[in-house]
């Protein structure tokens, strides 16, 4: 470069190339080989190399003294104390001080080591040869050989009875484990097809535990109910109203879209199964004014005026109605099961 | 031949106490073969090639505080009132999971941070698997002798999505519950099987009492005891192949370049794991993961909004909820095609990954060893390959939390819907094009510089006036590196007439290869590298422009 001082018409051309600080100037590519090794300020200078060591002999004391803070943050914090820490917030205190303590006294192991790699150790690259991970063509022919040997000294081969009646045994076998997973549960039959719900069924509210009057229901609002005779208590109620649960809007006769759907409702009030077809979430999201409800999970949009039909989103198809009436006392019945399965399709649902 | 062994054994009385249980374990074990290939193996040093080391890691921290879980937890759905010292739940019903989960929470001191360091763990240890498999993908270490390797680290993966899965499954709050009735309705539109396996699996009907039992033992036994098994045969084979390195001086695809086992990376490893165990035991002392007591014990008839899986399942969650709702019923049945081909996408999408290997090395017909990695850039068709598997994956998990980006940025729920439905198409094309287009560029530049230096950033005025700017040449160092490595030219079919102008037979298979190698390895997919005579022929003239 300092050739560039110079004006051009000046220069040798020879001088030129010596600018290239290549070491071999046939193969300018080709691999110098690895460099070599330079010195850590640790590798030369003692005091270095005795600060390296007391920042490591630290980090490992730390730790130490973290640990001890462990066992004392356990012994002495009570584990409903709650404490405010900038800028996170109200942590459980005891949480955040074991967290905090095991944390420390693991992280200066670690910072501790790693420090004592980096500036102790020796960091001279060493080159280790790779061998070819196949086997050499005498070795590859031996085994060969080997196997032949043994397949033939077996007479499986030569013996096909034998082989093939082995290869049966040994296929059937398996069988018995397979038959026995047969009690891991009950055949589907047509349990997906049947709720509890059936004719005469009062409507009782999910959160009063009331059966429901048609008062009850008022226009714009949500109510869930599950069949009257099934109790958070009973053993089978998890299983029971994830197929039974309800959900009753009331809507304007004028505004139902769907014949059936208004024969099935009371006075516009209508009821649907809550749980959603597309893979069975509880739909919980009602809109008022345009009726229609949404599924929190993947959001599948129903429209409740409209036969619950599916306006967006993954459900393949609307959700089902349960007819409903009133009876001699004025409550609202079931006038029966629904008529399609509820929630997700299935192969056998037709 | 008695002196000598008598002085073998005199040396021996007089070792030190650690080399007398060496030499008996020795004379047991063999270790001292074992030890002389390994004592003193060497590694080569990257920070990339950290990433799986934070996973083995927090796979270990995973199984620790994973044994100290089951001490507490009881995996039973019996339904009890709570009577604990969480006031707000206080006569609850819930489940006997969900019960034991509050407790480990709120009675066992020091038992909220290790569920909370399990949580975290996890999440880490399957984000690190994933960003371990792209280092490996991008660099081409998946090549051969590594194909099987790959496929360990692979299954560990979806393995270790199942285990996460049936993990958080465990307490039964709602949150979970909500989830495992997602994929109960997604057993449901398997074909023929399905409302079989959904009986099978959950003893009856959903969600029945069996399956939290039926869960703990598939995630505290089964997936854990083929992960640990696959994980040691990964490492085996990690250290069987030694370890890859990046080109440089002295760095061939026969040797291995770094420092030695002992000690270096004894300390250097080994002191990571503790890195990584500090790390994970202050995020989760400092951050809340899975609040069970403020979700609620499961209720099959309620939901909560904005229900997540944790994020390794957010790709599943998004292609079922973005698919549209096709359902066709013939001849008395259902297909439930708007779940299942989600369903089926959810492994033809992560078998695409496993399988890359065999088609790459298909494509180039390359039998050799490869132990030098390549740089992204140097292999643009494959890089664009991997930038548009993730663009698509990135873009399921945009869908998967579709409603979150909705009411966090105010947008409308079903044009999210709507853009994940064309860009799960559209955007791993658009990234494709992209990612190639950006690997030649720098490659080119990578050219640049070897044929006309590094730009110094120095402008010289000439005496007669003319400004240039200084251009260092680079060091035989940078030069060799940046030039190491290999351009594959397509592979030709060969004439259609053999050398007696009689028709060739070419298989369809080899028309097709040609195609694909066309595309992977042709002028306009690749910039060649420059030649020695290119180099020489601008550095001896006048060239420093």
């Amino acid at each position: 470069m300092s050739s560039q001082d110079i004006p051009e018409e000046n220069l040798p051309v020879a001088q030129d190339t010596t600018q290239v600080a290549v070491a071999d100037e046939k193969h300018p590519f080709a691999d110098p080989g690895l460099p070599p090794h330079e010195h850590r300020i640790q590798d030369i200078d003692e005091r270095a190399a005795k600060r390296s060591e007391r920042a490591v002999a630290l980090l490992f004391t730390v730790s130490m003294l973290a640990t001890v803070g462990f066992i004392a943050s356990y012994v002495t914090i009570p584990h409903d104390k709650s404490v405010f820490v900038f800028p996170i917030g109200h942590l459980n205190a005891l949480n955040f001080a074991l967290g905090l303590t095991l944390g420390l006294a693991l992280f200066c192991i670690g910072a501790g080591a790693v420090h004592w790699a980096r500036t102790l150790m020796s960091d001279e690259e060493i080159a280790d040869e790779r061998h070819p991970i196949e086997a050499e063509p005498e070795v590859r022919a031996k085994v060969h050989a080997d196997f032949k040997q043994g397949a033939k000294e077996s007479a499986l081969g030569r013996r096909k009875l034998i082989r093939n009646t082995m290869f049966g045994a040994l296929a059937l076998f398996p069988l018995s484990g397979v038959v026995l997973l047969r009690d891991l549960g009950p055949l589907p039959g047509t349990k997906l097809r049947h709720t509890l719900w059936s004719k005469g069924k009062l409507l009782v509210n999910m959160n009063t535990n009331e059966p429901l009057r048609p008062a009850d229901v008022a226009v714009g609002s949500l109510t869930f109910a599950k069949p009257e005779g099934l109790e958070e208590h009973d053993h089978e109620f998890q299983t029971e109203i994830a197929k039974a649960a309800l959900m009753i809007v009331r809507i304007q006769p004028d505004n139902i879209k769907d014949k059936r759907e208004l024969e099935w409702s009371h006075e516009g009030i209508v009821a649907y199964s809550k749980i959603c077809t597309h893979v069975g979430c509880p739909i919980s999201l009602y809109e008022q004014q345009t009726h229609h409800v949404l599924c929190p999970c993947h959001q599948s949009t129903f429209d409740l005026s409209d036969g619950a039909r599916v306006i967006f989103g993954p459900a393949g198809h609307a959700l089902p109605q349960l007819r409903i009436g009133v009876n001699d006392e004025g409550y609202l019945e079931a006038l029966g099961d629904f008529e399609e399965p509820v929630g997700p399709a299935f192969w056998e649902r037709g | 031949m008695s002196t000598t062994t008598n002085s073998a054994s005199r040396s021996r009385e007089k070792a030190p106490a650690g080399e007398k249980i060496a030499d008996w374990a020795d004379g047991r074990l063999g270790i001292y073969t074992l030890a002389k290939a390994n004592m003193r193996k060497i590694f080569p040093d990257h920070w990339s090639f950290m990433l799986g080391e934070v996973a083995l890691y927090s796979f270990i921290i995973i199984i620790l505080t994973g044994v100290y879980l089951t001490l507490f937890f009881h995996p039973s759905m019996n339904e009890v009132e709570y009577h604990g010292s969480y006031v707000p739940m206080q006569g609850q019903l819930m489940s006997e999971a969900f019960k034991s989960t509050l407790d480990i929470s709120f009675e066992v001191r020091g038992g909220l941070l290790i569920r909370q360091i399990h949580h975290w763990a996890a999440l880490i240890f399957l984000a690190a698997m994933f960003v371990h498999m792209m280092r490996v993908f991008f660099t081409g270490a998946f090549r051969k002798p590594r194909e099987i390797n790959w496929l360990f680290g692979f299954l560990l993966f979806v393995l270790g999505m199942f285990t996460g899965f049936t993990g958080y499954s465990l307490p039964d709050d709602l949150l979970s519950g909500t989830g495992v009735r997602f994929t109960q309705g997604a057993i449901l539109a398997t074909p023929i099987v399905g409302t079989y396996i959904s009986m099978f699996l959950f003893g009856g009907e959903f969600p029945g009492d069996d399956f939290v039992a039926r869960f703990y033992s598939i995630h505290i036994l089964l997936l854990p005891g083929i992960m640990l098994g696959l994980v040691v045969a990964h490492l085996i084979l990690v250290f069987f192949h030694k370890h890859t390195q990046f080109a440089g001086p002295g760095k061939t695809n026969k040797n291995v370049v770094g420092m030695p086992l002992l000690p270096v990376y004894m300390a250097k490893a080994g002191g990571f794991f503790f890195l990584v165990f500090g790390v994970i035991a202050v995020i989760s002392a400092v951050a809340q993961i899975n609040p069970v007591w403020a979700i609620g014990p499961y209720r099959p008839d309620q939901v909560s909004t904005g229900a997540q899986p944790d994020w390794y399942m957010g790709f599943a969650e998004g292609l079922i909820r973005f698919f549209p709702g096709w359902e066709v019923n013939i001849w008395g049945h259902t297909l439930v095609l708007g779940v299942f081909i989600p369903l089926v996408l959810f492994g033809v999408v992560l078998a695409a990954l496993a399988l890359y290997p065999f088609i790459e090395s298909w494509v180039t017909g390359d039998k050799r060893e490869h132990h030098i990695l390549d740089r992204p850039r140097n292999a643009p068709t494959r890089t664009a390959l991997g930038v548009a598997w993730v663009t698509m994956y990135m873009i399921t998990l945009v869908g998967g939390g579709n409603d979150l980006w909705a009411t966090h940025l105010h947008l409308s729920i079903n044009a999210i819907t709507w853009f994940v439905r064309i860009f799960f198409f559209v955007g791993p094309v658009i990234a494709f094009i992209l990612t190639k287009r950006i690997c030649l560029g720098l490659q080119r530049r990578d050219k640049d510089k070897v044929l006309h230096g590094r730009e110094t950033g120095i402008i010289k005025r000439l005496p007669h006036g003319e400004f240039i700017e200084v251009h260092e040449p680079l060091s035989q160092d940078a030069l060799h590196t940046l030039t190491a490595h290999e351009q594959y030219k397509p592979v030709e079919i060969g004439p259609a007439v053999d050398e007696n102008g009689v028709e060739r037979k070419v298989k369809g298979s080899e028309k097709l290869r040609a195609k694909v190698s066309k595309a992977y390895f042709d002028e306009d997919a690749q910039i060649p590298k420059p030649t020695v005579e290119e180099y020489k022929e601008i550095t001896s003239g006048h060239g420093h422009h």
